[in-house]
């Protein structure tokens, strides 16, 4: 009935897109996932960590050296990145990846050439696990360095510990899957190791002859074979892509719930 | 408000400032290290807080910390102390989230990029009745596998990695030094130092280049500038430390062996008799403790010193019996 009013000229101060922004952050949907808004204010930073699952992994606040590169080197924090785009990535190969010795050199020929996207899938599964194996390292030699291993915290540095060994033993049993020269030779290295175990490898010192054989030493139960043959291949998978993992996730779990318990990063008193 | 709860609820995760303020025997050892280190660790105390542009935040990560920290120690006692690392605290969001975001920006970057421009190696298929010369384990296991060089199979693969491991776990446990906890410092902890850095870049790291770099077939050496001749001969002359000293028998030549052997892990034994009354150290510092560092040091030494006999004297076994050679 009446005439429509002319469009009005729109003020500038409030365009569109601040409108429709307005609206969605103040929907009930948004609302319900951030709880909180977005204004700069102490009790918002506090609660940006102390609501958020993954950031509340960290204290609200901390003391200013923790915050400093050059203190942890943030090799703590690079290990874990190197974990996760290996968690990432590997799950997008074990898409394609079948772990028997008729198909697995194969299915990582196929990723390499026909999957898309599967070269580089692979080339960064295989880059971050040697980038982890470095900055477990170096994250190592800094706690060292700062002394970070005494009371309270000597428990979580044999945590780390462990972590670092099974870090080893995650890259060492990937290096078999691909099923190549490279990884059947230097696992047959690796492993034969283990035949001269004492008392439990067959030619190591002290084994009892009759009892520890080729076919029934330490070795013999870590490759399922006396060579580095299909079941090794099997072993290894699950070991790489189950075992490992978890038992590495886990372990994570608690390392980090120490460094807040232990009271928060290492600094002087 | 949530800012208050938080910071009620902060001070019981951090034990430190309990612990260190027992006043007494504290303070002794710990009045000249957390002096220094609180210097040396948060040089500009002020500059994070003030640097936020809006001045509600300055004025409050400024205050509000301050005042939080005293309330876990004992009152009256931390007023008058000089003040410590967590009166310099900031909020985590966004003084930290910010570093850790770019940093995994940084490097998932870099990752990225040398995912593209380098590919991960994928040889032949697998071939059991074709051994590759040489035949490397992965990088990170070739410091061992450069170990085999000197120590048979169980020592090199079995003993000494498992050492290592024990080895590195215990440090927290015998290493008694309170001082150099959370800042760096050489002067206050040299041997800690000393010995960790030498078993890291000279005994692991500088193995895995030298394994990975300069062995080539029949894991013989090459320089760099070498080609690596599968047909190279390498003169096996070595003797073993009893032959060398004219020892014939078998018998006397490994009874011999076990003297060295064991005579070895004694100076550890005899420095202890001879400084114990010496050293404060060596005193505070326990039988127990004492003897689980000397075992592993003597254990780690063994390696650059075989090393060095088998480079000047062509030594190929300290002790030779018939169940096990070392
Ligand atoms: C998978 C391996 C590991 C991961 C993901 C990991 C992660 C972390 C992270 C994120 C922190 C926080 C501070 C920082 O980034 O420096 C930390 C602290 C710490 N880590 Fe690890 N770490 C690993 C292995 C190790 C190893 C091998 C050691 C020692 C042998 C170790 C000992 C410690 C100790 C003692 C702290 C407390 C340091 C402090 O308060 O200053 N961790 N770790």
């Amino acid at each position: 009935m009446p005439k429509l009013p002319l469009p009005k000229l729109r003020l500038p101060e409030r365009s569109d897109f601040e409108e429709m922004k307005q609206q969605i952050v103040e929907s009930q949907v948004w609302r319900s996932i951030f709880r909180h808004g977005y204004e700069d204010t102490p009790r918002n930073r506090v609660l940006a960590v102390l609501d958020n699952v993954w950031l509340h992994l960290h204290p609200t606040k901390l003391p200013v050296h923790g915050t400093k590169l050059r203190f942890t080197w943030c090799m703590g924090g690079l290990t874990f990145l190197m974990f996760l785009v290996t968690t990432v990535t590997g799950v997008f190969l074990m898409f394609y990846y079948r772990p028997t010795a008729e198909y697995a050199y194969n299915d990582i020929k196929y990723l390499e050439f026909d999957v898309p996207f599967g070269m580089i899938m692979r080339n960064m599964h295989r880059w971050a696990a040697h980038a982890m194996v470095i900055t477990v390292w170096l994250h190592m030699l800094r706690v060292f360095l700062t002394g970070s291993y005494k009371p309270p915290r000597e428990f979580n540095w044999a945590v780390g510990v462990m972590l670092l060994t099974i870090t080893l033993l995650l890259s060492f049993t990937g290096y078999l899957l691909p099923w190549d020269q490279l990884s059947i030779w230097a696992v047959t290295v690796g492993t034969n190791m283990a035949r001269a175990t004492p008392v439990l490898g067959h030619e190591g010192p002290f084994a009892p002859p009759s009892i520890i054989t080729p076919s029934s030493d330490v070795r013999f139960m870590l490759l399922g074979g006396t060579i580095v043959g299909p079941s090794a291949l099997l072993r290894f998978y699950v070991l790489h892509c189950i075992f490992f993992p978890l038992l590495a996730g886990g372990l994570m779990m608690l390392h980090f719930w120490r460094v807040r318990k232990d009271g928060g990063i290492s600094g002087p008193l | 408000m949530a800012d208050e709860k938080d910071m009620q609820r902060e001070p019981p995760k951090e034990p430190q400032p309990d612990g260190a303020s027992k006043p007494a025997s504290g303070s002794k050892e710990g009045g000249e290290s957390p002096k220094k280190g609180a210097e040396a660790a948060t040089p500009k105390p002020t500059p994070p807080a003030g640097t936020v542009s809006k001045p509600s935040t300055t004025a409050t990560t400024a205050k509000p910390t301050a005042p939080a920290t005293p309330k876990p120690t004992p009152a009256g006692k931390t007023v008058a102390k000089k003040k410590t690392r967590l009166d310099y605290r900031v909020h985590t969001w966004p003084h930290l989230v910010r570093s850790e975001f770019l940093v995994a920006i940084g490097a998932l970057i870099v990752l990225t990029i040398w995912s593209i421009l380098v590919d991960a190696p994928l040889e032949d298929p697998a071939n059991p009745n074709r051994t590759p010369n040489p035949s490397k384990a992965p990088w990170y296991f070739l410091g061992l596998q450069e170990m085999l060089v000197y120590f048979d199979p169980w020592i090199a693969g079995v003993v000494l990695p498992g050492l290592i491991i024990m080895g590195l776990m215990i440090i927290p446990y015998v290493d008694i030094n309170p001082k150099g906890n959370g800042y760096y410092t050489f002067k206050e902890r040299k041997f800690a130092i000393t010995v960790f850095l030498f078993g890291f870049l000279v005994l692991w790291v500088s193995l895995i280049i030298v394994g990975t770099f300069l062995r080539g077939p029949g894991w013989n050496f090459f320089a760099p500038w070498d080609k690596w001749d599968p047909h190279k001969v390498a003169a096996l002359t070595n003797v073993n430390l009893s032959y060398k000293v004219g020892i014939r028998d078998d018998f006397i030549a490994s009874i011999f062996g076990g003297a060295v052997v064991i005579g070895y892990y004694l100076l550890g034994v005899i420095y202890y008799l001879i400084m114990r009354n010496r050293s404060e150290v060596l005193q505070k510092l326990g039988v127990v403790r004492y003897s689980i560092v000397a075992f592993l040091f003597l254990t780690m030494m063994a390696l650059p010193i075989k090393m060095i006999l088998r480079w000047t004297l062509n030594i190929k076994y300290i002790w030779v019996t018939p169940w096990f050679n070392i």
